[in-house]
């Protein structure tokens, strides 16, 4: 550690315990303050940063020596935007707040079932809307480059380098925003041809991992032909052994920012720090924001029976009528939760699903759980909070196996 | 039997035999406590959370039930149907009413995702409280439905104890009714309380048992409490757009923890609802123009102010429903400082065949859920081959304040209490939801802390989250604490983004290491 220091070139006050008249108490003084026993104990700018281990770790932070490459290549369309990535630009934050807008239109309909009055006459007007949201994203943009720059990050913005199962075709009529386009389409699965006119097409087929122009061949990294994807090892280390991969671009990994977040957190203090802690892909929660929200953690049924066969199984489900939609006059019997248990396993749960509002609120606590383990029993004996829509799941009686009845009726 | 008959009399009353022509001759109380020779194996007293709750589970398990249920007129005249207090003058409405101010909000933020309202926006009160109260009348009949389907017996009279095997009841239009049972469970849970010994307080002021059932718009409105009840009674008038300000003597929601209370007020107080703070009300009159004047001090400065209401709503406290059982006559005990029944581990009192469940019984959570299972368990304990006990750790809740607080396990203060400030660690964040941004929405009061062990793995004491959807956040979170969850496994979990809940997941900074608790971008 005191090498450490000396190569950082950072003064330190050094106090040796054991050449002091009163060390041991000195120590005891300091496990009383940091609960560490042990030394040396580091202290920062007054604050405890712990012992050689943990002090290696954050001199991560302040040592080596970080190059981001960042380029965004237009889209087709011309498309292009700053720094931070898929979720921030074109994923998860202008999606959510897209979707909040559309929610919004559903809760003016609903306001007026609750007493609130004013004229009929609501209409939605986009650019405000993209406006908005463009202003939101440029301000992220804008906290992650002086976010970089204050860890001592380079940043440079340029380009690091090493149409068919649907069978359309799309003429355009008419230019401009919006312009008018033309659609053919065929059936996938029987004669029957479509034709349409819309304003726009919007291609949501997939997406591309961009490995193909990087230069990968050069150096020898092995990519799935197939998409690109880049096959890894338990600590994201590909076939070239300083060469790793992390996040979307990765094979057989959720594509989701949050894992990409930890796997990269995780690597960067497995290889600067003295960690050792790998990545866990397992039961990683998620949430579709369709306008009525599905949220998931761990097996879909089927992959379930796939995995356990369906006669280790007991799948408990309900349909249920969140409270607030009682008034909107909203259907009662649209809402499902369900949950998979593995019965030789203490009726352990390895799949929650659920299909109503605020799907990845609710769902994110039950994630937790389920790392620690959780069981229909502990479920049964929960206590729900009242009113909610989560606490259903304290609740569920009734198997898929019973073939049972689950529409609702009024308030159990 | 004469001699029984006379005991039974009493002053002044009458009894209306009931016999049935069965053999072995005729029923009635007389044949008091033989076991199995009772009209019910199980009476229930109180059609609320609890009670129905019980009288269904025991019916499903093949018994013969009755229960019930009688609503004594509020002093302002308010009565309701059966389902008990959370469904009639409790959760329901209120969270129906909190859910009005909050598309009050909605409507205000969609201006900013591109929706064009024009103004004026105003709240019919009318209109909210009439779809309110025929979805409350809905369920009501929902329950007797309900009742009726799994063959219990529906009383709607006023009970009260003549032996311990016997019920009289009364019905509103006099008649009486004697049930007897083998085992009789006493659900009839609290009213709200008032001060009595304020002048006017009883004449002029309403309580929770009114507003939900109001035809008319309180208006101006005092809230006098400090109670969750006060607090989201006075946010949602405030939503709506109502003159709201609380009247509070002391410290808000007392119980919980303190730090996070203070969030929720100051997000009240920010957003409208006006706060008068260490004051006591000492009068209320009315005025020749119906408002009502009241009159209150200030307890550190002594000082007397007025001012001018149209509605007072009290909310500082409720007094469980036992006066008027006759409890004393058959010996069932009562905590004398509250009057609520003493009950042991099995829900028994200090009559072996009567039980107490609900927020009547002594030390238990005054909530829904609680009441719900301790109710069904008892069912099973008594007539299925169960003894499974209620656990009442660890019990999760939320306050539906307009910024809503939800909380499982310990507050900050208790695990000091317990644990000593150097055993424990608490991991705190101040976050912004994402619909805020555009909304261009106050996320001051938005906070999340966790309460654990500082020993390793950092066992989770106690989670408590201020934000939106706050007890849709907070559910699961009290699965995982009820799964043993440790810090450490907490934050293995991987959030789903963009969420308010996963902030819960990605909580780094410690109170302890004296750092900024703001969450910045991603």
């Amino acid at each position: 550690v005191k090498e450490l220091f000396s190569s950082l070139g950072v003064d330190c006050n050094i106090l040796e315990l054991d050449q002091l008249d009163d060390g041991i108490r000195v120590q005891e003084m300091l496990t009383e303050i940091t609960n560490q026993k042990t030394v040396p104990n580091i202290f920062v700018n007054r604050v405890h940063v712990g012992g050689c281990d943990r002090t290696f770790q954050e001199a991560a932070i302040l040592g080596k020596r970080v190059l981001v490459l960042d380029f965004v290549v237009p889209s087709p369309q011309g498309t292009s935007w700053g720094l931070g990535g898929t979720c921030v630009n074109v994923g998860c934050i202008p999606k959510k707040l897209m979707h909040q807008a559309a929610l919004l239109g559903q809760a003016l309909q609903d306001s007026r079932k609750f007493g609130w009055e004013y004229n009929q006459q609501v209409k939605h007007n986009w650019s405000t809307l993209t406006e908005a949201i463009q202003n939101h994203i440029g301000s992220l943009n804008w906290s992650y480059r002086l976010s970089l720059r204050e860890k001592g990050v380079t940043y440079v913005n340029a380009y690091g380098e090493f149409v068919d199962h649907h069978k359309i075709k799309i003429q355009q009529l008419e230019r401009g925003s919006p312009g008018k386009l033309k659609v053919w389409a065929k059936s996938t699965e029987g004669p029957e041809t479509m034709e349409e006119v819309y304003n726009t097409v919007l291609l949501a087929i997939g997406r591309d991992s961009c490995t193909r122009k990087l230069g990968l061949e050069k150096i020898g990294v092995k990519i799935n032909e197939k998409n690109g994807k880049i096959p890894v090892n338990d600590t994201e280390q590909t076939n070239v052994p300083h060469v790793y991969a992390i996040g979307d671009v990765l094979e057989g990994k959720p594509e989701l920012t949050p894992v990409a977040i930890q796997a990269g957190k995780l690597l960067a203090r497995r290889l600067f720090g003295a960690s050792s802690e790998k990545c866990d892909y397992m039961s990683v929660p998620t949430a579709v924001f369709t306008p009525l929200e599905y949220g998931c953690c761990g097996l879909s049924e089927e992959k379930a029976i796939e995995v356990y066969k369906k006669e280790n199984l007991e799948v408990y489900h309900t349909l249920f009528w969140p409270l607030e939609w009682t008034i909107a006059g909203r259907d009662n019997n649209t809402c499902y939760a369900k949950i998979i248990c593995h019965k030789p396993d203490s009726d352990r749960v390895i799949g929650f699903h659920i299909l109503g509002p605020n799907a990845g609120e609710i769902t994110q606590g039950f994630a937790a759980a389920m790392k620690c383990g959780l069981t229909k029993q502990l479920l049964d004996d929960t206590i729900g909070i009242h009113p909610t829509c989560g606490e259903v799941f304290t609740t569920l009686e009734i198997t898929k196996s019973s073939g049972l009845d689950i529409t609702q009726k009024g308030c159990g | 039997m004469a001699a029984m008959a006379a005991v039974l009399r009493g002053p002044g009353r009458r009894f209306r035999w009931r016999t049935q022509a069965l053999a072995g001759g005729v029923r009635g109380a007389a044949r008091g406590v033989a076991a199995g020779q009772q009209d019910y194996d199980l009476l229930v007293i109180g059609g609320g959370s609890g009670g129905l709750a019980c009288a269904k589970e025991a019916a499903q398990l093949g018994r013969k039930v009755a229960v019930v249920d009688y609503v004594e007129p509020s002093p302002q005249g308010t009565k309701w149907g059966l389902g008990g207090t959370c469904v009639n003058v409790g959760c329901i409405p209120k969270k129906l009413m909190h859910q009005a101010a909050l598309l009050g909000g909605m409507i205000q933020d969609a201006h900013h995702y591109g929706w064009e309202v024009a103004q004026p926006i105003r709240h019919d009160w009318r209109k909210m409280a009439e779809a309110v109260q025929n979805h409350v009348k809905s369920l009501n009949w929902g329950h007797r439905v309900q009742l009726q389907d799994r063959k219990v017996k529906y009383f709607n009279i006023k009970a009260s104890f003549i032996n311990e095997h016997t019920v009289c009841g009364i019905a509103k239009s006099g008649k009486e009714t004697l049930l007897s049972a083998d085992h009789i469970v006493i659900a009839t849970g609290g009213r709200p309380r008032y001060p009595t010994h304020i002048e006017g307080a009883l004449e002029y002021g309403i309580t929770s048992d009114d507003i939900f059932w109001l035809k008319e718009s309180p208006g101006k409105t005092l809230v006098v409490g400090a109670s969750y009840v006060a607090l989201e009674c006075a946010g949602f008038l405030t939503g709506i757009g109502l003159d709201t300000t609380v009247m509070m003597r002391s410290i808000p929601l007392r119980g919980f923890d303190q730090q996070m209370s203070s969030l929720v007020m100051e997000h009240m107080e920010s957003h409208g609802t006006q706060f008068l703070k260490g004051c006591i009300p000492t009068c209320i009159k009315r005025l020749p123009d119906g408002q009502l004047q009241v009159t209150w001090e200030d307890r550190t400065s002594g000082k007397k102010d007025t001012g001018i209401f149209d509605t007072v709503l009290w909310a500082i406290g409720r007094i469980p429903e036992t006066r008027n059982l006759n409890l004393k006559e058959v010996g069932v005990n009562i905590n004398p400082e509250n009057q609520k029944i003493i009950v042991d581990a099995q829900d028994v009192t200090s009559v072996p065949h009567i039980y107490a469940i609900g927020d009547v019984a002594e030390g238990r959570p005054e909530l829904t859920p609680t009441a719900i299972m301790a109710g069904k368990l008892l069912a099973q304990r008594l007539f299925g081959q169960s003894s499974d006990l209620m656990d009442y750790n660890n019990v999760p809740t939320t306050v539906f304040t307009p910024l809503e607080y939800g909380c499982v396990g310990l507050s900050e203060e208790e695990a000091v209490a317990r644990h000593g400030q150097e055993h424990i660690e608490v991991y705190h964040a101040y976050y912004k939801p994402l619909e805020f941004t555009v909304a261009e929405r106050d996320a001051s009061q938005c906070y999340i802390k966790m309460v654990c062990l500082k020993k390793p793995p950092q066992l989770v004491l106690g989670l408590h989250f201020l934000g939106p959807n706050a007890g849709e956040v907070t559910q699961g979170f009290a699965l995982g604490i009820k799964c043993g969850a440790s810090y450490a496994q907490v934050m293995r979990t991987v959030g789903i983004h963009p969420t308010c809940s996963e902030e819960v997941v990605k909580l780094r900074i410690s109170k302890r290491s004296g750092l900024d608790p703001t969450v910045t971008g991603c």
